[in-house]
């Protein structure tokens, strides 16, 4: 018996896992018809997911946990038992912007994200007006690693430049429009940018913090009474993300990913960017780490990665910290139901998570992690302060 | 807590202009005609673009009602996160008592962002006027679509006749019947027969580049 799944999906590479399961027959070896929805914005992929309009969905990593402690818009609880990619954005910064960086510190170079970070505050701080930057929702790791990097080179991400969302498949319109000066989104739109001739490519997540996650599963809890139905989508899923991982692959990926349905941006370009290969400025830099589907456990949900959001939505007011939250981030991530499901993998240790700057984290000592840091936005209850 | 009566204030969000004044004149009928529940709106229209939160600081709405797939909405969710406002508009979703509610408004397209403290039956009230009117707009596109496309047929045919009046020295009238008679022995549309005669005449007119 064939069991339909539906899978909501925003246009990005990292949504590559899907498309293979779906285009390359993995879902159907186990018995699954996988119907892929494209979405047009993240408020739209979350609200379809949560009203049960589609079964699981290409979620950004902070969104299940937001939506499971009922931070943000909605409260409904989430499971994350698989992980869709690791790495896979950047930050570009308008060839204006650019240029302005240059200028800010002549004859330098600007080629880990510390000297670009060091570059852009400088540049910042010669401007009369503050600079609009873009990333893609409050609960996103963009805005997570966008913050660290501003902050870490000195730049308040709340005082010092204004942060819109802006749904990716909009953000190099925006940077044309000149609505932004500088971004962090998902690939391929920084590569797309830079072949247009709009941006420049300053640093990867993978430079900022190599092998975090990046996209889930996100599906809704509880799980009772489904295992039966998400064993075999976990099975197809990872190894959809073994064929994603291997090089001799990616042209077919590539192609497939083009398509109207899915991205619909030139294959040559969705191709750079599953390789590493960006565009621009950092064509040599981003590394063949850049953008990982599965190997080095990349599949399972870390308790450190959910820690590691539950961090930063701390560090920066989204969230008042708490054992309970503590808890509640805890049980999202799930890093049994792979192992469960499929049988390896989870076994091996997690990576530590250390960014550019060196700082590592440490998901048992949040706390001192957190006070390591003097730039930080306090939490305020919605609607104290009236 | 005593609140000054104020009208309620409704912003509706899109880049359509003709949905947002169907929408618009519901809500305003509603308005006027019921009076009560429905009374006392004032309601805004902008389209969606760079000058979105200033907009909306000035307005200070109560509901927010946005098209369910606009991309703005993330735009809009994120102000809300960080700009401190007191009366912060959240997504109707949130209160899932109305669960129909959510469903009609779901499957019409619609979302609504609504401050806290609005009573429920106002809400729904709202919501209920803005669901029929999206599905309104809905009817309204696929018959001027459906107009369209006969409109457009009409025309092929047309020229299909004219090509076969001058080729074969038809009146108008027998150009039709051996439009209509070649088509039922073929078992197609006249529209589609018509349509590939336009485009063999096309092919073999004296002018043609490639004849």
């Amino acid at each position: 018996m064939v069991e339909r799944v539906s899978a909501a999906f925003v246009p990005l590479v990292d949504c590559a896992v899907l498309v293979a399961a779906r285009e390359l027959g993995f879902a159907k070896a186990e018995g699954i018809e996988l119907e892929l929805v494209k979405e047009p914005s993240w408020a739209s992929l979350r609200d379809h997911l949560n009203l049960g309009y589609v079964d699981c969905a290409h979620a950004l990593g902070p969104l299940p946990i937001a939506s499971t402690l009922g931070v943000g818009q909605v409260h409904a609880e989430q499971i994350v038992p698989f992980v869709l990619s690791r790495g896979g954005t950047a930050i570009t910064v308008s060839t204006r912007l650019a240029d302005e960086m240059r200028a800010a510190v002549p004859g330098r170079a600007l080629d880990t994200p510390a000297e670009a970070g060091g570059a852009l505050a400088a540049a910042l701080r010669a401007r009369n007006a503050p600079a609009t930057l873009g990333m893609v929702f409050p609960f996103s790791s963009h805005n997570f690693d966008l913050r660290y990097w501003l902050a870490s080179c000195g730049v308040h991400p709340d005082r010092d430049v204004r942060l819109v969302a802006i749904p990716p498949p909009l953000m190099v319109e925006s940077l044309r429009a000149g609505h932004v000066d500088g971004f962090c989104v998902g690939e391929p739109w920084n590569s797309v940018a830079a072949a247009a001739g709009l941006g420049e490519i300053v640093a990867t997540k993978s430079q900022l913090f190599p092998h975090s996650v990046e996209k889930v599963l996100s599906v809704r809890a509880p799980l009772e009474g489904r295992l039966d139905q998400l064993g075999p989508l976990l099975r197809a899923l990872a190894a959809a993300a073994e064929w994603c991982d291997e090089p001799v692959n990616r042209p077919e990926l590539a192609a497939r990913l083009s398509r109207t349905e899915y991205l619909g941006t030139p294959a040559e370009i969705v191709e750079a960017a599953l390789g590493g290969l960006l565009l621009g400025v950092a064509r040599s830099r981003a590394g063949a780490d850049f953008l990982r589907f599965h190997g080095g456990a990349a599949n399972v949900p870390q308790p450190e990665d959910a820690l590691w959001i539950y961090a930063q939505m701390v560090r920066w007011g989204q969230l008042a910290r708490s054992a309970t939250a503590r808890a509640t981030v805890l049980r999202v991530f799930r890093s049994d139901l792979l192992e469960r499901c499929v049988g390896s993998s989870a076994a091996q240790p997690a990576r530590p998570l250390v960014a550019f700057d060196g700082i590592a984290f440490d998901g048992r000592d949040v706390d001192g992690y957190l006070a390591r840091f003097d730039i930080q936005t306090r939490f305020v209850a919605p609607g104290s302060d009236a | 807590m005593t609140m000054t009566q104020r009208p309620l204030r409704i912003l509706i969000i899109d880049a359509n202009a003709v949905r947002a004044a169907i929408l618009e004149e519901g809500l305003r009928e509603a308005g006027t005609e019921q009076g009560g529940d429905y009374g006392d709106l004032a309601v805004h229209h902008i389209r969606d673009d760079a000058k979105l939160l200033p907009r909306i600081a000035e307005i200070d709405p109560d509901v927010i009602l946005i098209d369910l797939e606009n991309p703005s909405r993330d735009t809009l969710e994120q102000m809300f996160q960080v700009s401190r406002l007191a009366r912060r508009p959240i997504a109707m979703f949130v209160d899932k008592s109305d669960s129909a509610t959510v469903q009609a408004a779901i499957d019409a397209g619609v979302s609504a962002y609504i401050v806290d403290g609005l009573r429920k039956e106002r809400v729904k009230s709202i919501l209920d006027v803005t669901i029929s009117r999206f599905h309104a707009f809905d009817r309204l596109q696929t018959e001027l679509s459906q107009a369209k496309f006969a409109l457009e047929e009409r025309k092929v045919v047309d020229q299909a006749k004219a090509i076969l009046m001058k080729q074969r020295n038809l009146s108008e009238e027998d150009a039709y019947v051996l439009l209509r008679r070649t088509a039922m022995n073929q078992n197609r549309k006249i529209a589609d027969l018509a349509r590939s005669l336009v485009a063999a005449a096309a092919l073999l007119e004296p002018g043609s580049r490639d004849g």
